[in-house]
């Protein structure tokens, strides 16, 4: 073998140049960049309320200020509500990563049914968060706003702390929600673009996968926001 | 053009083999049995029992084995390039690293500001 065929041999590894080093396609690639980003404005948030929590003597026990299930009881029931937005939200991760699946065997059918029940879940968990604020709003909470000292006394906190929680469960919250919706109109483009057929003529379903990315995304980011919440 | 990104389309679509419908159902059924252990150890489990410290230990545990799940499995991060795994699981250092900082920062608070 002379050196000329041995240089051109050299060209071939993935990062010579010439190719996707990554083997994802672009669009894809600027999604994960885009999570990437986004985990760290997340990120942010979740670290500034930890910060403001450990920095305060006392903090609103969540098992007090999350204990009723909208139109079922007001009291007496920690985690439960909560409980069933986090099952409608990943069961739409479900739907939405056999969207995929049904895209990756190019069935247009399958993928625009499941494409229905994902948006269903969203919907689904959107409305389910309304209930949740609206309740806390009743309660007194909000920007800004926290009930009187005797309720903040009897959910564990003081004013200082009390005014905290409720700032940051309605950004936090608030912010996660705003994803949520993002998504959903994002999913229902996508669902529109499957049922006539766009991805079909195209010949691949790899937008369903990139707008499934963020759909996992906002569930991931729900893990950690009901975590750091309602359980810590 | 169209036929450098047909191939990167034909490579994306060969490594996406991987994910079957029985494998999603999997990974649903371990992330709501550790969502039902959660809220076993927050509901069934006393204080007495295993102190805070620890609960909220078990909490953030279990949750970052959710994530893993998710970003592996859902989001086909375990199935792409090993490249493009390292290069987004090490930006994570940065957030780690601020959790430090900010943590460390609300403890200090915690002991001086409350005076």
């Amino acid at each position: 073998m002379d050196t000329l065929a041995k240089l051109d041999e050299v060209k071939t590894t993935p990062w010579a140049g010439g190719r996707s080093p990554f083997q994802v396609e672009y669009g894809k690639l600027m999604m994960w960049f885009f999570l990437l980003s986004d985990a760290f404005t997340f990120s942010a948030f979740l670290i500034f309320y930890g910060a403001q929590r450990f920095s305060k003597l006392t903090w609103p026990d969540p098992d007090l200020v999350f204990q009723s299930i909208p139109g079922i009881t007001d009291t007496g029931a920690p985690l439960v509500f909560v409980g069933i937005m986090t099952f409608i939200l990943i069961m739409s991760s479900v739907t939405m990563v056999l969207a995929v699946e049904a895209g990756h065997r190019n069935s247009k059918k399958e993928v625009v049914w499941w494409m229905v029940a994902t948006i269903i879940g969203g919907f689904m968990f959107l409305g389910c968060q309304a209930l949740e604020w609206s309740h806390l709003h009743h309660e007194g909470f909000w920007w800004g706003a926290i009930p009187s000292a005797e309720v903040v006394k009897g959910l564990g906190a003081d004013a200082v702390s009390a005014q905290q929680f409720s700032n940051l469960f309605f950004t936090i919250t608030g912010f996660h929600g705003f994803h949520v919706f993002s998504g959903v109109i994002i999913n229902i483009i996508i669902l529109i673009m499957a049922a006539v057929g766009v991805f079909e003529r195209r010949g691949h379903y790899l937008m369903v996968e990139k707008v499934g990315l963020y759909w996992h995304f906002v569930d991931l980011v729900w893990v950690f926001v009901f975590t750091f919440f309602y359980l810590v | 053009m169209s036929t450098t990104e047909n191939s990167n389309i034909e490579h994306a679509v060969e490594h996406h083999e991987t994910m079957s419908k029985g494998r999603i159902w999997k990974v649903f059924f371990i992330l709501l049995a550790i969502t039902v252990i959660e809220f076993i150890i927050a509901l069934a489990v006393p204080d007495t029992i295993l102190p805070t410290a620890i609960k909220n230990f078990l909490y953030v545990a279990l949750t970052l084995v959710k994530a893993f799940y998710i970003v592996a499995f859902f989001m086909h991060l375990k199935f792409e390039k090993y490249t493009l795994i390292v290069g987004i699981t090490v930006s994570f250092i940065f957030i780690i690293f601020f959790i430090i900082l900010m943590l460390t920062e609300g403890d200090y608070l915690n002991t001086h500001m409350n005076k």
